[in-house]
């Protein structure tokens, strides 16, 4: 017997009458007055800082100013400019060298910060982790109050891949001293529109 | 890995010699559990989601035969390979497979609980591969030939002198530099290189969504995605019972875990693989080793819905004053208590004492296992099976002997605070185990029980 069936005739076996699942009742979960405010304070609790535009004028600023000083940027945010599609081909040694890349966000969630990302919105799967420092780009009508709210507005599965990003990467490995910076992105800045 | 061979006691009483340590290890985890109480009362609905969560995994696990079968179909629809392991060797075997096909040379590994508990690490090294651990607890322990202590917190048994000499002898930095943002610096280099340069990652899974076929992984630094996304080989491995039924309840579960754990809204990385990206291979390896077997023990089964958030281990007053490696075992902490012990009975017999039965660890668990009643359930079994010294079952059976009789009982308690009131060197002595590292209470005067008669009478 292979050790699938095994393993499979051993829980057939084994696992107890069928229980249903519960319902999940929305009416049951938190609510925010101001999600946006809720928001901003999540995230700078968790490293991450928040700015709140008009529009993209001042971004695509400053953007074009970093390319024009030789910095490595990619931009992936059509209302930015150009959005870079030669990254899906790049190696991870050229990507490390990426100072920041600039992407937007499809679902911004008030209870904990984090922001969905498909994997066509980074165009290289490892563009968000390994650059040194994240733009992401949310419109503020996007912002749900919980997680609950959010799956039921992306599809997970959609593409190969998504992620929700909540911050810098961090570690407190050390003495539980917090320390923003481990592997991934230093830093985390969200443009609300 | 130099896994210590002493039962749980002898273990922590080496651990407990160092006493500001014990102290400072206490508070820290306390600490720990403080964030957690202060995350889960931000949310009203608090107790609602962990009784969510704890039906949705009752569901699962009697349904979870048909959810590991729609979930290998839909994975296999995606591209990516299922393996089944029935135990730790087939699980290393499977691994070894695909790293020779391959001719791999470099591969990193993001902490998976799994692969410590098959002991991966040891056997890639007999066969001359060395595999890094990327997460930086994990890394600092790995580089020390030890045992992660937790399983979050791999290195919360350490202080930073430790991390610092072990940086210095390992990375080269600054001797006496303890300073935690400059360590961490020198490891994000360091690993940044091996994260590069790597052909093979290997990851664990918090969760696989039977409808979907695919699995989420939870990081806060960021290094399962380095390793997955850079490499051209992702191998996932997961006991079956990570299992859920569909993407939506990540919500419910999601919401839970990194409150639990470290008190944080949300872990930083929540990432959800579904199809290998172009060019790259996905595999994923299902393992059972004595999971069928604890799904079938009914006292037992409930231990299966555990998520690894590690409040158990925080807030347990055995587990922060005798630390992670008096466990043993990959997994410590009262959850590995009821898990060990039915991977090998005879070697984990210790475990279920190691434990007050306060009853905190249960009022902690996001997904409501009886964590406690299964510690105390653990006991008969292992005393009925003989596989308890016999110091601790005549204690036991003693007990049971003058607890199932009231009168004696009475008697019992009065001579005992006689005796206590009248020769304390009786039991303050090494020859009752009690007394190691304890001062014995002052008896009361009277018990309890004569304590409220008088005062009800009143
Ligand atoms: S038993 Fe509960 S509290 Fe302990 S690690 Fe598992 S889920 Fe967390």
């Amino acid at each position: 017997m292979s050790a699938r069936e095994t393993i499979l005739k051993a829980i057939t076996a084994n696992k107890p009458t069928l229980v249903d699942l519960p319902a999940i009742d929305l009416a049951e979960v938190i609510q925010y007055n101001d999600l946006l405010q809720q928001y901003k304070t999540v995230l700078q609790s968790i490293g991450g800082g928040t700015v709140e535009l008009q529009d993209l004028t001042s971004l695509k600023e400053e953007l074009q100013t970093k390319k024009a000083n030789g910095n490595f940027v990619v931009n992936r945010i059509p209302a930015l400019g150009e959005v870079e599609e030669s990254i899906a081909h790049l190696t991870a040694t050229d990507l490390a060298a990426v100072e920041t890349a600039y992407l937007e966000g499809t679902i911004a969630v008030a209870e904990n910060g984090a922001i969905w990302l498909y994997e066509s919105q980074m165009g290289n799967r490892l563009l968000p982790f390994i650059c040194q420092h994240l733009v992401i780009v949310i419109e503020k009508k996007n912002i749900v109050p919980t997680m609950h709210h959010a799956y039921q507005q992306i599809e997970s599965d959609k593409e190969g891949f998504g992620v929700f990003i909540a911050g810098p990467s961090k570690t407190a490995d050390i003495e539980q001293s917090l320390v923003i910076g481990a592997h991934g992105a230093r830093s985390l800045i969200v443009y609300i529109i | 890995m130099s896994t210590s061979k002493l039962s749980h006691a002898d273990a922590a009483e080496q651990f407990i010699k160092d006493e500001p340590r014990t102290n400072w290890h206490d508070e820290t985890l306390w600490f720990v559990r403080q964030k957690r109480d202060k995350a889960a009362h931000g949310l009203p609905e608090w107790e609602q989601l962990r009784e969510w969560a704890s039906q949705i995994k009752d569901h699962t696990l009697s349904n979870l035969d048909n959810y590991l079968l729609e979930f290998e179909r839909n994975a296999n629809t995606n591209g990516v390979t299922i393996h089944w392991a029935t135990d730790g060797a087939d699980h290393n075997r499977i691994i070894f497979d695909i790293i020779q096909k391959n001719n791999i040379q470099k591969i990193v590994k993001s902490k998976s609980m799994l692969t410590e508990e098959c002991g991966l690490n040891e056997f890639l090294h007999a066969k001359g591969i060395e595999t890094v651990d990327t997460d930086l607890g994990e890394r600092i322990v790995q580089l020390r030939h030890e045992a992660p202590s937790h399983i979050v917190l791999p290195a919360i048994h350490l202080k930073k002198q430790d991390v610092s000499d072990t940086f210095h002898e390992h990375l080269h930095t600054e001797k006496g530099n303890n300073d935690p943002q400059y360590l961490t610096e020198a490891a994000r280099q360091h690993l940044r290189e091996k994260f590069i340069e790597s052909e093979l990652a290997i990851t664990g899974v918090n969760f696989a969504i039977a409808e979907t076929g695919g699995f989420v992984v939870c990081t806060n630094e960021g290094n399962a995605d380095m390793g997955a996304h850079a490499a051209k080989i992702h191998i996932a491995c997961m006991g079956f019972e990570k299992m859920i039924p569909k993407a939506e309840h990540l919500s419910v579960f999601l919401r839970l875990l990194a409150r639990s754990a470290t008190g944080q809204p949300i872990t930083t990385y929540s990432s959800h693989f579904h199809k290998p990206r172009e060019g790259q291979e996905m595999h994923i390896v299902i393992v059972d080793n004595g999971r069928s077997r604890q799904l079938g023990r009914a006292d037992f089964r409930n231990s299966l819905k555990c998520i690894r958030c590690a409040a158990c281990f925080n807030t347990c007053p055995v587990y922060r004053r005798s630390g992670g490696h008096s466990y043993h075992t990959a997994v410590a902490g009262p959850i590995g208590s009821i898990l060990n012990p039915n991977i090998d009975m005879r070697a984990n017999a210790d475990l279920p004492f190691a434990s007050t039965l306060c009853g905190s660890c249960s009022n902690v668990c996001p997904v409501k296992i009886d964590i406690h009643d299964q510690l105390w359930k653990w006991r008969q079994v292992l005393v009925s099976e003989g596989f308890v010294d016999t110091t601790k079952k005549v204690g036991l059976k003693g007990m049971a002997f003058v607890l199932a009789r009231p009168g004696l009982y009475r008697f019992a308690g009065k001579a005992g605070r006689a005796m206590m009131r009248m020769f304390p060197w009786l039991l303050n002595n090494k020859l009752n185990p009690w007394y190691k590292q304890r001062e014995m209470p002052a008896p009361p005067k009277e018990s309890f029980r004569d304590w409220y008669i008088k005062n009800k009478q009143q």
